[in-house]
């Protein structure tokens, strides 16, 4: 593992970046016939580029469909790339092969959606949560058994249930089982697929509790990819808002939550039932038309242009830039919304961006 | 609580009496819904809110009378505009599905005919309880599905249910559920596979439409957001039993009963400024089959110390505190309201 020694050897991202990704792809080909001829590919992924720093964690939200998921998954590897970068810790792991990636698999864990079908029925939790040092070939001071007891009594579950199978757990439990399995070698990062959506309201929170707890512990850097809007701003420190394979809008949690740009992000939001009685009378509601469309065939330019109320005609030829209006707060529009609430010093910077992202110098692809 | 099938009719639209539903199993006996009481009018709404495994489900199956013939022991009373379910004939209940009462199911994926068009049905349902020709069946169809939102209805009709997106076969259900002009209509987690924004375009689709045919709706589901946005009222379950009732604001600015400020606890809220941490309810929601001995709760409750050892020996009575409000609570009234009021509130509001 002399990677790990020589960091920045290949250091085209800042310092504090724990995981970059640039313009990231990965397109489904759909084929036809005998001879699988290619019509056509789903463009889950389309060109996503953000950092995550060390220490922090950054939340993935937006709708089914648009390539939250696959994100995570190409991240940690689990699949092929299509096109871009990804750098973990300065190295390129883009198209790194599978012998050279297992060690690094160390360091980047995945928590996944659902806890019935991620856990082996056959195998005790011993087994389940004891096999990434067996993978590894991981030498434990005290043997394989008592690390693994010290990890499940970290994830709050009991150390005696070493040989019981994941049928003999709640729900809440086995998330927690998953949890333990990715934490046995102490990874640097770990990217969370839907962690909580499968759990009910009250084991919801005692996982996303746990999150922060070993975050704060451990010093973890985590991904979390989610659907669900209020998890997602309890939990992460920025928050990148996914539509048909790109993002629309990144930002850190108080100014995307506070004053969001794009007009989707508002939609979304606009969206959230609110546990108020009283509010449903004087809240506003933003309906959007219709269905995210097929990623199959994705409208051109602005992706959101056919379901937008501010869409203009520029919006169907020119595809916006993801451009930083504010400092630290990026988005994709043409039209973005609550700009003028932007700090002070930066204003200046962005009048400059937004004549930019409204009349760029050269047209964009 | 009466008793026996002699009981006079009640003057609400629809009433539950003491319903009981258990399952007899290999393990024990299953008691899903146990002793389930409540009323509701025409053009009111009731939210039903629990965690998986409370008898929110079955307890919509059972009014539907959907458990008949199978193995469930179904006992007490269900008074639909004047009738008694429970003890009514399967094919005389039969007669009232579709008509008097409909359902929305959570999955429309899994709960329509994949091998029959959305149109074919929706007319199906609708001959069964209106006498009239084919073609004057499609033409209502085809008014429903435009109804409920759906583009182009006249072409979508002869759409099979998976050439739809999840969104429009939602509402595709929720026209057929409306295609008969049901007084009662029960949503069981109507929005809980959607996405946000199609979720807020059903939620709004649904309350027109109870506006506009005055039903009575039951909107069974585990999202505290979408009963706030919906209910009048809200029961809220928790083993088998309602262990608070009361109006909307009751519930979300009054709440007397532990479980129920767990649950407004557990949840993040984008509508307040975030907490550092959520206050989740510890352990797990117990099994049906050994429901915990006295207040079923009583495991994962933090007050239990409080009750002077009733908590464990003896099951709380559905008191009420005041005005319609009802909580199953062994701790004392001025109690459980100074603890919400002091301890309670404070957190969750706090930074």
């Amino acid at each position: 593992m002399s990677h790990r020694a020589d960091k920045g050897g290949e250091g085209v991202n800042a310092p504090e970046a724990l995981l970059s990704v640039q313009g990231l792809q990965k397109h489904f080909p759909v084929t036809k016939g005998l001879l699988k001829r290619q019509i056509g590919a789903v463009r889950a992924v389309d060109g996503v580029s953000f950092d995550v720093r060390q220490g922090e964690t950054l939340g993935l939200v937006g709708e089914s469909g648009c390539g939250k998921s696959t994100t995570g998954r190409l991240v940690t590897r689990l699949m092929e790339p299509t096109a871009g970068k990804i750098f973990f810790e300065g190295h390129d792991i883009t198209h790194m092969s599978q012998s050279k990636i297992r060690p690094l698999r160390r360091d980047i864990q995945m928590i996944f959606q659902d806890p019935y079908s991620s856990l082996n029925p056959r195998h005790t939790v011993g087994a389940i949560v004891g096999a990434p040092f067996r993978i590894q070939g991981v030498q434990t001071e005290q043997g394989t058994k008592k690390a693994v007891q010290e990890i499940l009594e970290l994830v709050g579950l009991n150390p005696e249930h070493y040989n019981r199978y994941p049928h003999e757990f709640s729900g809440g439990q086995r998330q927690r089982i998953g949890i333990a399995r990715t934490l046995a070698l102490k990874p640097k990062m770990i990217i969370a697929d839907e962690p909580v959506s499968a759990l009910d309201v009250s084991i919801q929170a005692q996982v996303v509790n746990l999150l922060e707890d070993l975050q704060n512990e451990l010093g973890l850097t985590y991904v979390i990819v989610a659907h669900d809007l209020s998890v997602i701003r309890h939990i992460s420190d920025r928050v990148a808002v996914m539509y048909l394979g790109k993002i629309v809008e990144l930002a850190d949690r108080k100014s995307l939550y506070d004053s969001p740009m794009h007009p989707y992000t508002n939609a979304l939001l606009s969206a959230v039932p609110i546990p108020d009685p009283a509010r449903r009378k004087d809240r506003e509601r933003i309906r959007l038309q219709g269905d995210v469309p097929s990623p199959l065939n994705p409208p051109p330019a602005c992706r959101f242009h056919t379901r937008c109320w501010k869409a203009q005609v520029i919006c169907k030829t020119e595809e916006p830039p993801l451009a930083e209006l504010a400092p630290g707060h990026q988005v994709a529009c043409h039209f973005p919304e609550n700009v003028e609430q932007a700090t002070a010093p930066a204003a200046a910077k962005v009048a400059q961006n937004v004549e930019e992202a409204l009349h760029p110098k050269k047209p964009v692809v | 609580m009466t008793t026996g099938s002699a009981s006079p009719a009640p003057g609400s639209f629809l009433e539950l009496r003491d319903l009981r539903i258990h399952f007899p199993t290999e393990d024990g006996l299953v008691k899903s819904v146990d002793g389930l009481s409540f009323k509701l009018d025409r053009g009111k709404t009731l939210g039903i809110v629990g965690e998986s495994g409370s008898g929110k489900s079955v307890t919509s199956l059972g009014i539907l009378g959907l458990h008949k013939g199978g193995r469930a022991k179904i006992s007490g009373e269900i008074w639909l505009d004047g009738e008694e379910l429970v003890g009514a004939s399967q094919d005389h209940v039969r007669t009232l599905r579709g008509k008097k009462m409909a359902m929305i199911f959570q999955d429309p994926l899994s709960s329509m005919h994949p091998f029959y068009t959305v149109g074919k049905q929706i007319i199906e349902a609708y001959r069964i309880h209106h006498n009239v020709s084919k073609a004057v069946a499609r033409k209502h169809a085809i008014d429903m599905l435009g109804r409920v939102g759906i583009p182009q209805p006249d072409r979508r009709v002869d759409s099979y249910p998976h050439e739809f997106s999840g969104g429009m076969r939602q509402r595709a259900m929720i026209a057929m559920a409306l295609s008969c002009d049901p007084e009662l209509l029960i949503a069981d987690e109507p929005t809980t596979a959607l996405d946000v924004t199609v979720q807020a375009q059903i939620l709004d689709l649904m309350l027109d439409l109870q506006r506009e045919f005055n039903s009575a709706l039951i909107v069974i589901t585990h999202d505290l957001g979408v009963v706030a946005e919906l209910s009048d009222e809200i029961l809220v379950m928790y083993g088998g039993k309602c262990i608070e009732y009361g109006t909307a604001d009751d519930i979300f600015y009054r709440p007397e009963h532990p479980y129920t400020w767990g649950l407004l606890g557990s949840m993040p809220r984008l509508d307040r400024e975030p907490t550092e941490r959520l206050m989740p309810i510890k352990g797990t929601p117990p099994s049906l089959i050994n429901v915990p001995s006295g207040c079923a709760f009583n495991p994962r409750c933090p007050y239990r110390e409080r009750t002077g050892g009733k908590a464990t020996t003896e099951v709380p009575q559905l008191l009420e505190t005041e005005g319609g409000h009802l909580v199953r609570c062994h701790l004392p009234r001025e109690e459980r309201r100074a603890i919400w009021e002091n301890e309670i509130k404070p957190m969750m509001e706090v930074q």
